[in-house]
């Protein structure tokens, strides 16, 4: 795993560029930032929005919470209220914040520069995402205006088509959503189709971008059928089209397969990239190149395809013949090998590395942690006779918010700790990071593992009042979402700290191989001032800790002594 | 939108000046162009998709209604409309090779045709939409026709009918009927082999205005994109070198075109 | 698959937790519940396994590899071995296909009703559950014969509604315009929780009823009991039942709220403005009216869309409704 030229070009350019020119300052004025077609500020522009749409979805789920500390009423809010709550929770946090995250706002910065490209195939189209981004999320949430809908973020028929909520600005906004994403997907598989350096084949890419690849091909296969079935949707509402209303001959559990075979997919637009952004993360804070390559990149593109087939999951109570759930559960069991292929992969690159506790490290360790989990009992849910009576309960919110959480939120955490440097050229306190990410793990855990319990119990999700019985289980699940929002301040706290104060960047904090590492931090308006040296996307042990520059260098040529 | 970003700089109308500083040469930015193309097409073919499996299960489901309704569809001036779209098919294949050859005149004057056949296609349309607006052929809720015991265009007679969908009913009658809300248990059933038409009807009408709409709109943004194109064909844009935009747009318009192939015997020609 | 079974109990008797009624699983109240639980208990104890292994490796490699003085570069290793990863994908593979087998097989024995079983005509609405009777009782909780194979034949009045039974692990969509079919076999007499699972609005947390499993012979007298009530009950109180039981609840409320209907608290002997000028007393016969021709006198205000219950409900059944609508003043 040698093939690097010779290092001269070790620190040639890079180092922190923030008394230089950079894309941060290339352009000044607000006009520079909203026109414009450079993907590292609609990736810094995204970032902005979406945290801002997790920060509004964490406050209902917040509320959520706090409302289910007792069983009966609550005057915080009625039984309507809360069933808005938890679909606009649902809602934002999915179409709003998952979908995208880690695609649009690190993949747009990221992508282009470890292609080490200048942009991305269409800018002008990477622009018009952003703002079919910023029209749909306001459509949506125009909605909680004029009538917050109350139908579950799954919008089942027939209850989204009679409920008098104003369910069709909160599908038309999710419509729009659907192409800003269809976008990016587009523009992204372009831009590694054509775009990729002299010297970089499929099999040289970083991992992160095999997971956007495979992101990519999902969002463009599956989004336009969730726009035909929202559409579908709206034209019942509007017009009584009667596509699914069983009194006109419609069938309303059609809409569950037209929604589930988007929906799906969607799933793992959410958690392929994360695993990319781990596949990066392992690699590079074991010291050590990524252990199986090959199975990893193959891996997602195996997820890639497999998450269209399993649709029919969703289904198991709602009546599809034993044929096709038999099916759909032998599928689903399918799916879950990939995933497991690649923790056992990750784990074989810690072996014998040299692993370096940073704070992406700790989200790595704690993505395994609950990422293992999230998949074990996805075991639970596939196996047919136990989903019959797990289905619909706080064993599946669990479940999902162990895979959604457990492994997206807290990947694109890592990535974002990971990047951040990169992205504004400082640095954040390690300190507080550390305790940022050991909160979230803890107030996760103590959150959503009752859920297992409860669930297992028979606690049926979506509900105002439960069963006294399931009291204990609710109150310590909202301790741990408390504990869960505390560390999100600590981490907003620091990160916003450290865009003031933080400690200027290194070219190379964390010795990375990948190209982004080889431009200053942040980087030029054109990303490169040269252009870099493609070589093995893992080689990270060519790259040795330099105290003088604050950063990694690339090690001095063969034959001399390693190490600083 | 992919063409529109492969539009950078175009004004300056040298060769030079398309290429977007991103790309390294124009043979790249073109193949990326039509790389994004491909794939926004195969986009628009799963939203169609999603429509033709609405109607594979609605037919399975109501394969007697299809059989019946179909009849209602004037076929003439389907397959008229079905020729008009061939025709501009073909006026637009031909204005891209006048595009790669530079004849400017030939290019505005193939590209006005084919929007002339688009609106007439368009306006075929309108007329049989208008014909089943009087009839009250409509979807879902808004279905009012008085339907004959036997329908109209139809000498021969029916094929058996299917057993509406054998769907087991229990012995017991539902005993708690509720007020008239969404679903109606209490819906009569149709006898074994009796004439007339069949229930849900509407189904039918509900997918036909559906595939045909959405269709609809779609030659509607083709009309604005051929408009676009020749906007800037009068500008004098395209050459031989630079084509990218109406070789785009005329993908576009085929896809449209052979998305219309599919609807008119899955709607009109039923057997 | 047998011998899994003892292992898994084994193992459970060793751990101190028991597969049923303990941390993980509610009681057991039917025969298709111990089978979903053994198979339940085994994946727990695969993903535990393979849980531990992931974490227990995770902190070993930690401590042992952590970057340090004297360890700041990762020691040379193959950076791929495939006989080892396809091992690690082969052993997944097998195991899951043995857990999906396992599925496939307790979810058909549990999918398929025996002969002979007792039927009950299952009706989901906003918000709440009607069960009814081959004698045509219809009642809030469902009562069954323990030890007998209960067939039920399910259906909704609006929208999808998710009926659910923890103990015993059954649970199905409940979908309007189609009757879905489950059925079960409960093993002791007692009450066991119903739930609704299927997201429905306002009320569906609120959708509970009870299993209650009769004693041998227990069912039986209920049944003659129940379906009696006419003869048994006061008509006003018979009457609040039928309010409740026979969809009259959907759209009129008895503490004066709105709804699609008139409210019947304070409606008897009352004047009410009919559509087209007149005022008529709401008495027996004005009443009586309503029901069997419910189009006849529309109140101002109101739908002509309530409708008619002629066939439906029995002269003295309709007496009763309106000696309860006496009593709410």
């Amino acid at each position: 795993m040698t093939g690097i030229e010779s290092g001269a070009a070790g620190f040639g350019q890079g180092g922190n560029a923030l008394g230089r020119d950079n894309y941060l300052n290339h352009e000044r004025g607000i006009k520079s930032w909203l026109l414009t077609r450079d993907h590292k500020r609609i990736g810094v522009m995204y970032l902005v929005v979406i945290l801002s749409s997790f920060f509004l979805g964490g406050i209902f789920a917040e509320l959520i919470r706090t409302k289910l500390l007792t069983p009966g009423n609550s005057a915080l809010m009625k039984a309507d209220t809360y069933n808005q709550m938890f679909t606009l929770h649902g809602a934002i946090m999915i179409f709003l914040f998952v979908i995208p995250g880690i695609p649009a706002s690190l993949g747009n910065f990221v992508l282009p520069l470890m292609l080490g490209a200048k942009d991305v195939a269409f800018p002008r189209l990477n622009l018009a995402s952003f703002y079919l981004w910023v029209g749909g999320a306001l459509l949506a949430l125009g909605s909680m205006v004029t009538g917050a809908v109350d139908t579950g973020w799954t919008f089942y028929t027939p209850y989204s088509t009679t409920t008098n909520t104003n369910v069709i600005m909160m599908v038309a906004g999710i419509f729009v959503l659907g192409f800003s994403s269809i976008f990016t997907g587009l523009n992204f598989v372009v831009t590694i189709h054509k775009l990729r350096p002299a010297g970089m084949t499929w099999f040289r890419m970083p991992l992160f971008l095999w997971g956007i690849y495979g992101t990519a091909i999902i969002q463009i296969m599956a989004t336009p059928v969730l726009g035909i079935t929202l559409l579908l949707l709206i034209a019942e509402r509007a017009l009584g089209i009667g596509i699914f209303d069983p009194a006109l001959g419609g069938d309303p559990v059609l809409f569950q397969h037209f929604f589930w075979f988007y929906s799906h997919p969607a799933v793992y637009i959410m958690i392929l990239p994360a695993m990319g952004v781990i596949s990066e993360l392992v690699s590079v804070f074991s010291r050590k190149h990524i252990f199986g390559y090959s199975f990893i990149a193959m891996s997602s593109i195996a997820i890639a395809v497999l998450s269209f087939l399993v649709w029919g999951h969703h289904m198991f109570v709602a009546g599809q013949s034993t044929l096709s759930s038999m099916i759909f559960s032998f599928l689903t069991f399918m799916v879950a090998i990939p995933s497991a292929v690649k923790v056992f992969n990750w784990l074989a690159t810690m072996y014998k590395g040299s692993i370096w506790l940073a704070t992406p490290m700790l989200y790595v360790l704690s993505f395994l942690f609950l990422f293992g989990i999230g998949g074990l009992t996805g075991l639970f849910l596939g196996a047919l006779a136990v989903d019959v009576h797990l289905h619909d309960t706080y064993f599946v919110v669990a479940h999902f918010h162990y895979v959604m959480f457990g492994g997206t939120v807290i990947a694109f955490l890592g990535g974002l700790h990971y990047w951040w440097p990169k992205m504004f050229g400082r640095m954040y306190s390690e300190f507080w990071g550390r305790i940022g990410a050991l909160l979230v793990f803890v107030g996760f855990n103590t959150t959503f593992f009752t859920q297992f319990v409860m669930g297992s119990h028979g606690a049926p999700r979506r509900s105002y009042h439960y069963q006294p019985q399931f009291e204990a289980y609710h109150r310590l699940s909202t301790i741990g979402a408390y504990i869960l929002g505390v560390g999100f301040v600590v981490i907003a706290v620091y990160l916003i700290h450290s865009l003031l104060r933080g400690r200027p960047a290194p070219a190379n904090p964390w010795g990375g191989a990948t190209l982004e590492w080889q431009t200053s931090s942040p980087p030029p308006h054109d990303n490169f001032e040269s252009t870099p040296a493609v070589g093995d996307p893992y080689d990270v042990e060519a790259w040795t800790w330099d105290g003088a520059v604050g950063g990694f260098v690339r090690r001095a040529p063969a034959g001399q002594p390693a190490g600083s | 939108m992919a063409a529109g970003a492969t539009r950078e700089g175009s004004v300056a109308g040298t060769h030079a000046h398309h290429v977007a500083h991103h790309f390294d040469n124009a043979e790249q930015q073109f193949e990326s162009g039509k790389l994004g193309m491909w794939i926004f097409l195969a986009t628009e073919i799963l939203l169609f998709g999603g429509l033709f499996c609405a109607y594979a299960v609605y037919r399975s489901n109501h394969p007697e209604v299809f059989v019946y309704a179909h009849r209602f569809l004037d076929t003439t001036l389907g397959a008229v409309n079905t020729a008009v779209l061939i025709c501009s098919s073909f006026t637009m294949a031909l204005a891209v090779r006048a595009a790669q050859l530079g004849r400017r005149r030939q290019l505005l004057g193939l590209l006005g045709t084919t929007i002339a056949l688009a609106a007439c296609f368009l306006g075929i349309k309108g007329v049989e939409y208008e014909q089943k607006w009087k009839e009250g052929l409509l979807w879902g809720a808004h279905f009012h026709a008085k339907l004959a015991p036997s329908p109209p265009a139809l000498p021969q007679t029916l094929p058996p009918v299917p057993a509406a969908a054998g769907e087991e009913r229990s012995l017991i009658p539902p005993a708690a009927i509720g007020p008239a809300g969404l679903a109606r248990p209490g819906r009569p059933t149709v006898a074994e082999g009796s004439e007339g038409p069949p229930h849900d009807v509407q189904v039918f009408f509900a997918v036909y205005f559906l595939m045909t709409g959405l269709h609809g709109i779609h030659v509607i943004v083709g009309m604005a994109l051929l408009s676009w194109m020749m906007v800037r064909a009068g500008r004098g844009e395209f050459g031989p070198a630079y084509v990218t935009p109406v070789d785009l747009t005329g993908l576009y318009w085929h896809l449209v075109d052979l998305i219309w192939i599919f609807l008119f015997p899955l709607l009109y020609l039923i057997r | 698959m047998n011998l899994g079974r003892d292992f898994v109990d084994r193992l459970f008797t060793w751990a101190g937790v028991q597969a049923a009624g303990g941390f993980w699983m509610p009681e057991q109240g039917s025969t298709g519940a111990a089978a979903v639980d053994h198979l339940f208990s085994f994946i727990l104890w695969v993903s535990a396994f393979f849980f531990l292994l992931i974490v227990t490796l995770m902190i070993v490699f930690v401590v042992r590899y952590r970057r340090r003085p004297g360890r700041m570069e990762a020691e040379r290793g193959p950076a791929h071995n495939t006989p080892l990863e396809i091992t690690w994908t082969v052993i997944p593979i097998a195991i899951v296909i043995g857990i999906f087998i396992w599925g496939f097989k307790v979810y058909l024995d549990v999918n398929t009703p025996p002969a002979n079983s007792y039927e009950v005509l299952v009706t989901g609405q906003k918000w709440k559950w009607l069960f009814t009777y081959p004698n045509g009782h219809v009642d809030e909780n469902l009562h069954v014969p323990v030890d007998t194979p209960i067939r039920l034949v399910m259906t909704s009045e609006d929208v999808i509604h998710g009926f659910y039974v923890p103990a015993f692990r059954l649970k199905r969509d409940v979908v309007p315009g189609r009757y879905v079919k489950v059925w079960f076999r409960a093993v002791n007499p007692g009450e066991y929780q119903i739930y609704c699972t299927q997201y429905c609005g306002t009320g569906h947390s609120d959708m509970w009823a009870k299993v209650i499993v009769h004693e041998p012979g227990g069912f039986e007298r209920w049944l003659d009991e129940a379906g009696n009530f006419m003869k048994t009950m006061p008509p006003a109180q018979a009457g609040e039942l039928l309010y409740r039981t026979r969809g009259c609840a959907q759209c009129h409320s008895v503490n004066g709220s709105g709804g699609t209907g008139p409210t019947w608290k304070g409606l008897f002997a009352s004047h009410v403005p009919i559509e087209g000028g007149r005022v008529m007393v709401a008495d027996e016969d004005y009443l009586r009216t309503c029901i069997l021709d419910p189009t006849k006198n529309v109140p101002v205000g109101f739908q002509p869309v309530m409708p008619t219950f002629k066939g439906r409900l029995k002269d003295d059944e309709i007496t009763a409704i309106i000696e309860y609508i006496k009593t709410l003043k």
